[in-house]
């Protein structure tokens, strides 16, 4: 038949008439839950192993409580550094805010701020419920779940607080620039001098502080969150700037992630004797 | 008796577009409930291809500019030969109907002082385009349909239902205007796209906006709704066309891909700048300016790329010439082997703007290009050439009211009226006629209606109705033909559809001599016989090969009708171009040639013949009012008046 | 250059049906579209497929290329080799009509369910003034043609057709996007909050901004990161940020007589 609309075929095709998602009764009868031949699955695959790499690797670091000080480089999952049983650091952020009760790695003290913004980061959240949670896993490839809310209830409402965690993470990149700043002195504190750790420390400062900036929050803040541009010139000028990072907010993300763990496994490589940090001068 | 539903409505709009959409709007707002039947999807009409802008003197760029310049200009890219009334009312409203847009949520471009952005065009002596970047049509169709949303949630707060006084039939085709035992309209009758099911609305005004017959023609910009289906619904009606010889072909449609030849390249492409280069690099446009716009255009290159920046001390360049000129230059071009490989010219903007700007002015250009031709056109010249673009000829009617003249409740506006761009229409000039008298046929069908609103409704025939359900299904029982009329076997409506392009295209296309049109008469008359005979398979549930075998018939119509027209006429003038009488005749601008169905034929389900379907008349234009013509130099008007009317 | 390209087409309508085989003369330079209208054209007239302006403009040949959505007029056939099959079938997140036909009514009644624009009440037609920086972002959003792509491959309702009462879908929580930017839009004076009405009316919160949207739009709207992030920031302002609570609390208080 030229309609091609057999009964039979529909069978086979198992229309189910409680079907879910695109297998529903009124929609078009495909056994297929997708038809994509492409590689659909190594985006997610690559990210779930980038940010199971990371959490391995900052769980290690972050319980440790050692080896993130070597003068003048502190690790950045370590500053600013908060307890009493904080590594002293010359004229770096060694507040000892907590006191002396903290008797855990000081790092969990002050990493949940950086977790925090990225876990709520929209990029992230666009990947890890998509990596991790399958929600969806491709564009046009079915989720596994049988219910869906989304970010509409607890606790998935929560991802709302972003800008907080903004405000916060801003402190922090104020923080780690001093601390790439402190890396312009050499071990005894003298200032005017310069290793290889001082280009890490900087180099992953700009990062974090480009992805910092790029924050969709940020955008909303500066400029987006207005109504007349013209009534605002200089906000509409930064907030021009600020969408032109806010394009490439998931490549900041991963530069900006990968920075952080390398400047760390710097120092905990100079701080645990297995690399001596070359002074340029 | 068939089964067929019935509905009761004031007002029916058969199309929405822009010029639908608007008067449906003007009706729902004089109090009257109105129905508006598509084809398409509500908001696919074929208006949002509209690119480059729509005219209106608000002197927002230019403070020189005002209703009477762009009179001027109107009359003459028609060549004079356009309904004087409708070109006053047209550039008069043209600025209220652009500001009303704003108010239901348009956002156009803007000046640095905040106001409505104003782009040069073809034709018109300012710039006096509103626009939005290159999609101006998506922005104007848009917006009404989101004014009929509006609308619609209006009468939901009031009567609990969206659809209580405006509801939009989508994906719907009429087949037939029906008329009571007097004459008068009565409603519509037409199928359900999605299950082939009958329908009538009854209605005692009926407001045909069905756009254009483009799909007549083989290489065209128009889509698959351009059949001209309200030229053919009002000729069956009883109404006349008028100036069906005029067809516009658009200079610049894609040449390459095979695909895509006939999509439209926005006129906005030479606006800002772009130049015609022929295959030896030359700007060609220079030879080919006209003795009666010699004064008004630029002679040299200098000249000419001086204009962009400072037009009040250089000429334009001749690239915007009205479409018509610019049409008939490519063609030349082209003939005379110095085309591009596919069978076009160069249209280069790539070392004319950084790409920067092309990207930002001409986007959608931009995207059409890379995506459809793997062209960059910020980084190499496009190919293009004439592509069947608009009809100026159309539904005669008064001016002011839009009523179909010699048809009590049938109303025409846009594409489908004929008279407002006499023989050529400028660029821009079409989204401001549906705005325009869009409105007005909505204003005066919503009038007429409510005359009706206490005395008796016009009710259609049950005999009519009959024979409009008997014409539909014929495509299903069409092995074998009506006896009658026509035997044979089975003929493929794509296939029919086809050999109808083929013989517009190279016998009464852009260029025309008697004998083709002569052909094409004797091929339109075989075609018509055979497609009673089109057949389908199938069933009538979303089937396109039943739609495109009940369009076949008002694509014959209006073939004939541009056809006859094109052969009567012995000049050349805007979209007419006679090989054998190539110049201009002062004397013709007196003709208009109008068209209507012939009297044995007047039923539904007439019988054939190689006489045709179509009677042609000549009629007298109506004079000029004088203080319109006094806007105009004695001289220019020498150009185009005879020397009685110059009296 | 031609050649017989192989087609898997779905054939069927809300009855069932299935995917048919075909061959189809493909030409240089063409497009799927191009091969469904042969298809129609020469091997089955009664093939139902939307199309319209055949130039990415009208938004109305949406359909599923091998299983990603997709309009028909801009997938171009170079993109397949020669020896691939091309498997076409409609947006699987609305009912199917018949062949590549869907039901988009979905679409029309959530457009119907936002606010219109609310003129404001103090300027007459041709008094608006607006610059061109504060019509950017809307006229990026207005670039839409409603193909309804995005809101095809939106897994809120794709994957959950529970969610379509509730959820408007990325195309109409821009639309709102829009409006909430609009300069001269004049909703509050009118009583209406588009913010809260993006949360509570249009389930905004069920969008987990995976991006699917932005990825299928064929006019390369931002629709994630220009509407839909923008708007949920807008929520927060509204409905999330407690300095903002407190101070609507604060003068709510202060308003008492």
């Amino acid at each position: 038949m030229a309609t091609g609309t057999d009964p039979e075929a529909r069978a086979a095709a198992g229309g189910d008439p409680a079907g879910r998602g695109v297998h529903h009764a009124a929609r078009a009868a495909i056994p297929d839950p997708h038809l994509r031949r492409d590689r659909w699955w190594l985006q997610p695959a690559v990210t779930v192993a980038g940010l199971l790499a990371f959490v391995a690797y900052s769980t290690w670091r972050a319980f440790a409580g050692a080896d993130y000080y070597a003068a003048p480089y502190v690790s950045p999952f370590y500053s600013p550094c908060l307890a009493e049983n904080c590594e002293s650091m010359p004229a770096g952020a060694d507040w000892e805010i907590v006191g002396g009760w903290w008797h855990l790695s000081p790092a969990l003290l002050v990493l949940i701020f950086p977790l925090g913004f990225r876990l709520t980061c929209y990029y992230y959240r666009k990947a890890y419920y998509r990596g991790f949670w399958a929600s969806p896993p491709a564009c046009a490839v079915p989720e596994p779940h049988r219910t869906y809310s989304g970010e509409s209830r607890f606790p998935l409402v929560l991802q709302n607080v972003h800008r907080y965690f903004f405000y916060a993470a801003v402190l922090v990149a104020g923080v780690l620039t001093w601390d790439a700043v402190l890396g312009f002195r050499d071990e005894d504190g003298a200032w005017g001098h310069m290793g290889l750790g001082t280009l890490v420390l900087l180099a992953n400062v700009a990062l974090i502080w480009a992805y910092t900036l790029s924050c969709h929050s940020c955008r909303h803040i500066v400029g987006g969150r207005l109504k007349h541009f013209s009534r605002h010139p200089v906000r509409y000028r930064m907030w021009g700037w600020v969408s032109a990072l806010n394009g490439r907010h998931m490549l900041l993300a991963w530069a900006s992630l990968v920075s952080v763990a390398v400047a760390d496994l710097y120092v905990y490589l100079v701080s645990s004797g297995a690399f001596d940090d070359p002074r340029f001068f | 008796m068939t089964a067929v539903d019935r509905q009761s409505w004031d007002v029916v709009v058969v199309g929405a577009g822009g010029a639908g959409l608007r008067a449906a709007i003007e009706a729902r707002a004089q109090g009257l409930r109105c129905a508006v039947i598509c084809k398409s999807l509500f908001g696919k009409a074929h208006t949002v291809m509209a690119e480059g802008g729509i005219a209106a003197s608000m002197g927002n760029v230019n403070a020189g500019d005002n209703w009477q310049v762009h009179f001027r200009d109107t009359m003459r890219g028609g060549k004079f030969l356009n309904n004087w009334r409708m070109a006053e009312l047209h550039a008069k409203e043209a600025p209220d109907r652009v500001w009303e847009l704003e108010t239901w949520g348009a956002v156009f471009d803007r000046t640095p002082d905040g106001r409505i952005s104003q782009r040069n065009f073809g034709g018109h002596e300012y710039p006096r385009l509103a626009h939005v970047g290159d999609r101006t049509g998506l922005e104007l169709i848009r917006t009404l349909q989101q004014r009929i949303v509006a609308l619609q949630q209006e009468d939901r707060a009031r009567y609990g239902d969206y659809e209580a006084r405006l509801k939009v039939f989508q994906e719907c085709t009429v087949t037939r205007v029906l008329k009571d035992p007097a004459g008068r309209v009565a409603g519509v009758f037409g199928y359900e796209r999605e299950s082939g099911r009958f329908f009538v609305v009854e209605a005692p005004a009926v407001v045909l906006a069905t756009g254009g017959i483009g799909k007549s023609f083989k290489v065209t910009s128009n889509s698959w709704e351009y059949t001209g289906d309200g030229h053919a619904l009002a000729l069956l009606a009883g109404a006349r066309l008028v100036g069906m010889e005029f067809v516009q072909f658009h200079p610049t449609g894609m040449v390459w891909p095979p695909s895509v030849k006939g999509i439209l390249v926005t006129e906005s492409v030479r606006g800002d700048g772009g130049v015609l280069r022929n295959s030896d690099g030359r700007r060609f446009m220079f030879d080919y300016v006209p003795d009666v716009f010699k004064e008004k255009y630029a002679e040299s290159e200098e000249e000419a790329d001086g204009w962009y920046e400072d037009p009040d001390h250089h000429r334009r360049p001749p690239e915007l010439l009205p479409r018509d000129e610019v049409a008939r230059a490519i063609n030349a071009e082209v003939k005379a082997g110095r085309g591009t490989p596919h069978g076009g010219v160069f249209l280069d903007v790539s070392t004319r703007m950084p790409a920067e700007a092309i990207r930002r002015k001409l986007p959608s250009m931009h995207h059409q290009f890379k995506e459809l031709a793997d062209v960059d056109i910020t980084a190499e010249p496009m190919e293009v050439g004439p592509t069947c673009h608009y009809v100026m000829g159309g539904v005669e009617v008064d001016p002011d009211t839009a009523a179909a003249v010699g048809v009590p409740g049938l109303f025409a506006a846009g594409e489908v009226a004929g008279g407002m761009h006499g023989s050529n229409r400028l660029g821009g000039n079409s989204l401001s006629d549906l705005l325009v008298f869009g409105r007005r046929a909505g204003l005066h069908a919503a009038r007429y209606a409510a005359a009706y609103a206490t005395g008796a409704v016009p009710e259609p025939s049950a005999a009519d109705v009959e024979l409009a359900a008997a014409e539909a299904l014929r495509p299903f029982g069409a092995e074998g033909g009506d006896a009658a009329v026509s035997r044979g076997p089975a003929e493929n409506p794509y296939a029919l559809h086809q050999e109808l392009q083929q013989v517009m295209s190279d016998l009464v296309g852009i260029i025309r001599r008697a004998g083709e049109m002569e052909e094409a008469l004797h091929r339109l008359s075989g075609l018509r016989s055979r497609a009673r005979r089109a057949g389908v398979e199938g069933h009538r549930q979303f089937n396109p090969g039943w739609h495109l075998a009940l369009d076949l018939r008002n694509m014959l119509l209006v073939g004939e009708c541009v056809a006859r027209a094109a052969l009567e006429r012995e000049e050349s003038r805007g979209g007419h171009t006679r090989d054998d009488h190539p110049a201009m005749d002062r004397r013709w601008r007196r003709v208009n040639l109008v068209c209507r169905l012939a009297e044995e034929s007047a039923g539904p389900a007439v019988a054939d013949s190689a006489l045709g379907l179509v009677r042609l008349e000549r009629q007298e234009t109506p004079p000029i009012r004088p203080d319109l013509l006094a806007l105009f130099e004695k001289d220019e008007l020498a150009k185009y008046l005879t020397d009685e009317e110059l009296l | 250059m031609s050649y017989q390209a192989r087609f898997k087409v779905w054939r069927g309508d809300a009855g069932g049906g299935g995917l048919v085989d075909y061959e189809i003369a493909v030409n240089d330079g063409e497009v799927v579209l191009d091969a469904i209208h042969r298809l129609q054209a020469t091997q089955c007239p009664d093939l139902a497929v939307r199309w319209n302006c055949k130039a990415g403009k009208c938004g109305s040949c949406s359909a599923e290329v091998n299983g990603r959505p997709r309009l028909m007029c801009m997938t171009r056939m170079s993109v397949f080799a020669p020896e691939e099959t091309v498997t076409v079938t409609p947006m699987r997140a609305f009912p199917v009509l018949r062949d590549l036909v869907t039901d988009v009514s979905y679409n029309y009644a959530k457009a119907r369910e936002v606010a219109s624009f609310v003129p404001p009440p103090e300027l007459g037609p041709g008094e608006y003034r607006m610059k061109q920086e504060d019509v950017g972002r809307l006229q990026e959003f207005r670039k839409c043609i409603e193909c309804f792509l995005c809101q095809d491959t939106c897994h809120v309702v794709r994957d959950h057709e529970e969610n379509k009462p509730a959820f408007a879908g990325p195309r109409f929580l821009m639309r709102v996007a829009e409006l909430d930017m609009h300069p001269l839009d004049a909703a509050d004076g009118a009583g209406i909050d588009r913010r809260r009405a993006a949360r509570e009316a249009h389930g905004l919160g069920y969008c987990n901004i995976t991006k699917c949207c932005t990825e299928v739009c064929p006019e390369h709207i931002k629709i994630t990161d220009n509407a839909l992030i923008p708007l949920k920031e807008r929520v927060v302002d509204r409905s999330y940020d407690p300095l903002v609570w407190l101070g609507s609390k604060i003068r709510r208080r202060g308003a008492r007589p």
